[in-house]
């Protein structure tokens, strides 16, 4: 029996992870700037502070490389840190330390350290905050061997992935849609870890597999609805887990539906699209009845005003016709 | 390594005979590591340490066992001085399976868990963030440890260096700032990268205590480096010591120096860390010329095994390619 079921949002599903971890291992702790006092840029850690104290929700200056690299060291010297980046953009400052250090000191010393870092950040467009806070870049997180990437496109993977992650020895990235903070519903009472290894299928449906991920997963979702109105059954895959990819359950859905459109809030152009495109190719092109289709954001930095960000990024009429074109229909 | 404790390093004869053996190991396996890569036994890039040995050995002086060391690519000195094995360390340079890091790292990748030597860092300043963090691991573990970490003048150039010393100072954590003053930024003089060339200085911005010592001379380092843990140990925040050095040799095996003057390295040379420091102690009765010699031949044994080693070492096999990139998962 699951327990009763409570309304909660996915800020704070976020936030209960992290309060849940920090009660449960004591050398959890969060760091990142503004998530003390100011409570978070998106207020996933508000409260936190007045909990935990300042040693273990620790506001950093303005030092990406400086406390991302604090946080894979603290990791070596035996904490479990959590290290929030405002948003994808910015960590592009730290890019240095997940590539170079978190990535490679496992290999690079023969196996004798490994580094258990969290690295948490927000990603995607749709707020109207134009072309340095908006884009979609975990793709190339997702190209670096050493670490690994998860993005929760649910309230129970909101609340579920991070304990999971900490307990991996190695890094791992989570990417947080930024237009997912908001998203209210209804999560388990006792909802708790969850698996980072599985692609999950969020809808079944016969004739066409629509594999996606984080803040495309309800847009991919209510283009199946109408598809369904049409007579359509659509298959929604979460991928969850950027990398490693679940080879396992994209293939065996695209088996049985024959058809495959991917959608991806990255650019098209060396997208993770692209890369699951291609192993579909290599691994099921003899069951396929259509060209792979991808629906991915157009080939242009994210502009400020509304309606050209809008069409910058995958929207269900544009999923739909995707899905159409795979049926010839 | 010889762990004194206090402030003060102790000259007696046996403290005197392990400083210059200490020295004369690092000598004496670089200048067969520059012959083995001529013999393309060793490949890749490799950076000699030749003229900087004070500096990784008068400070590894300062630290205990359970300190931990961070330093770069240049640092087959500190790996030596802090007490890992020659012959791992030279298997390394082989990238045989044996060596210290299994072969995967390489000269620029030293590391070692046993000695708390976390690397062999070949982005510079990439390290100093690292340390960092070890320190702040170690506050909050309440361990009363210190994290030193060493890097070349040409680091304080990065945005790493400024963004690690601001959050050292401002948490006041237990790091050692090692810079290790050698005048050029692999071929760019000092003057040319930096507008304040009186690079301890810039620990004052941060309000962070620092000292100049003289890195050709090992006793001065080991003082300084003394001082500076003490102070640290005893809770006063991070230090920054900066040892003025230089490097005889060329930055790595492909550079022609064609940014300095043979009299210049001439001059540095006549500041020989090794023979300063014997010549004092030869005239200070502090060690005799037999000492000397004993300790050439033990460092020439021990060299020789080191290589006898690396050549006994194994190739790891293909079929491992892509081992330690993830830890391995126990079976769900």
């Amino acid at each position: 029996m699951s327990s009763p079921a409570v309304t909660t949002t996915y800020r704070e599903a976020v936030r209960a992870a992290i309060r849940e971890a920090m009660q449960r291992d004591e050398r959890v702790f969060l760091m990142g700037e503004d998530v003390g006092r100011y409570g978070g840029c998106y207020a996933v850690s508000k409260g936190l502070l007045d909990e935990f104290g300042p040693e273990r929700i620790r506001d950093t200056p303005l030092s990406e490389a400086g406390f991302v690299g604090a946080g894979i060291g603290a990791a070596m010297g035996g904490m479990r840190p959590i290290v929030e980046v405002m948003t994808v953009n910015f960590s592009m400052l730290c890019l240095d330390q997940i590539l170079n250090s978190a990535a490679t000191i496992r290999h690079m010393s023969g196996g004798q350290f490994s580094i258990p870092v969290v690295i948490r950040m927000a990603t995607g467009a749709g707020r109207q905050l134009a072309a340095q806070h908006s884009h979609s870049l975990e793709n190339i997180y997702a190209h670096i061997p050493g670490i690994r990437v998860v993005a929760p496109a649910t309230l129970a993977d909101a609340r579920g992935m991070l304990w999971t992650a900490l307990e991996d020895p190695d890094p791992v990235m989570i990417f947080e849609n930024v237009m997912l903070y908001n998203m209210s519903g209804e999560l388990a009472a006792d909802a708790g870890a969850v698996d980072i290894d599985r692609a999950a299928i969020r809808r079944p449906g016969r004739d066409v597999s629509l594999i996606t991920y984080g803040g495309s997963l309800a847009k991919t979702l209510a283009a199946a609805e109408q598809l369904a109105g049409d007579g359509i059954e659509a298959e929604v895959i979460d991928l969850r887990t950027l990398r490693p990819l679940d080879d396992a359950t994209i293939m065996e859905s695209v088996g049985r539906t024959r058809r495959a459109v991917i959608v991806d809030e990255g650019w098209r152009t060396g997208s993770l699209a692209a890369e699951i495109g291609s192993r579909i190719v290599e691994q099921c092109f003899w069951s396929l009845d259509a060209p792979v289709g991808r629906v991915c954001s157009a080939e242009v930095p994210i502009p400020y005003p509304k309606h050209l960000e809008d069409a910058a990024l995958p929207q269900v009429p544009s999923i739909v016709a995707a899905a159409r074109a795979a049926l010839g229909r | 390594m010889t762990a004194q404790q206090g402030a003060k390093p102790r000259l007696d004869r046996a403290h005197v005979r392990h400083l210059l053996a200490q020295m004369v190991r690092i000598r004496r396996f670089e200048e067969k590591c520059a012959e083995l890569y001529t013999q393309e036994k060793i490949r890749g890039f490799l950076h000699l340490y030749v003229g900087e040995e004070a500096n990784a050995v008068g400070v590894m002086q300062a630290l205990q066992p359970d300190d931990a060391i961070v330093a770069t690519y240049r640092e087959h000195g500190h790996a030596l001085a802090r007490g890992i094995g020659m012959g791992p360390v030279m298997a390394e340079m082989y990238g045989k399976q044996e060596g210290c890091s299994r072969g995967r790292g390489g000269s620029m990748h030293i590391f070692d868990a046993a000695t708390r030597f976390y690397g062999g860092n070949a982005i510079v300043g990439g390290g100093l963030p690292l340390a960092v963090g070890l320190a702040l691991a170690d506050r909050m573990r309440g361990l009363p440890r210190v994290s030193a970490c060493f890097f070349g003048e040409g680091a304080v150039a990065e945005g790493e260096f400024h963004e690690s010393m601001n959050l050292a100072a401002l948490w006041r954590l237990p790091v050692l700032f090692v810079c290790e003053n050698n005048l050029y930024a692999m071929g760019t003089a000092l003057e040319l990268s930096e507008s304040e060339t009186d690079i301890h200085l810039k620990a004052q911005a941060y309000r962070m205590a620092s000292e100049v010592v003289d890195g050709m001379d090992v006793v001065a380092v080991e003082a300084a480096a003394r001082r500076a843990v003490a102070a640290i140990r005893a809770g006063n925040g991070p230090f920054f010591l900066e040892c003025r050095t230089y490097r005889f040799r060329a930055h790595s095996m492909f550079d022609a120096q064609l940014y300095r003057s043979k009299d210049e390295i001439e001059a540095w040379k006549h500041r020989c860390p090794i023979e300063r420091f014997t010549n004092w102690a030869l005239g200070a009765n502090e060690l005799h010329p037999q000492d000397v010699a004993t300790i050439e031949s033990d460092v020439a044994a021990e060299v020789a095994a080191a290589v006898d080693f690396a050549e006994a070492g194994t190739w790891e096999p293909v079929e491992d390619l892509c081992r330690d990139v993830y830890t391995p998962r126990a079976a769900s």
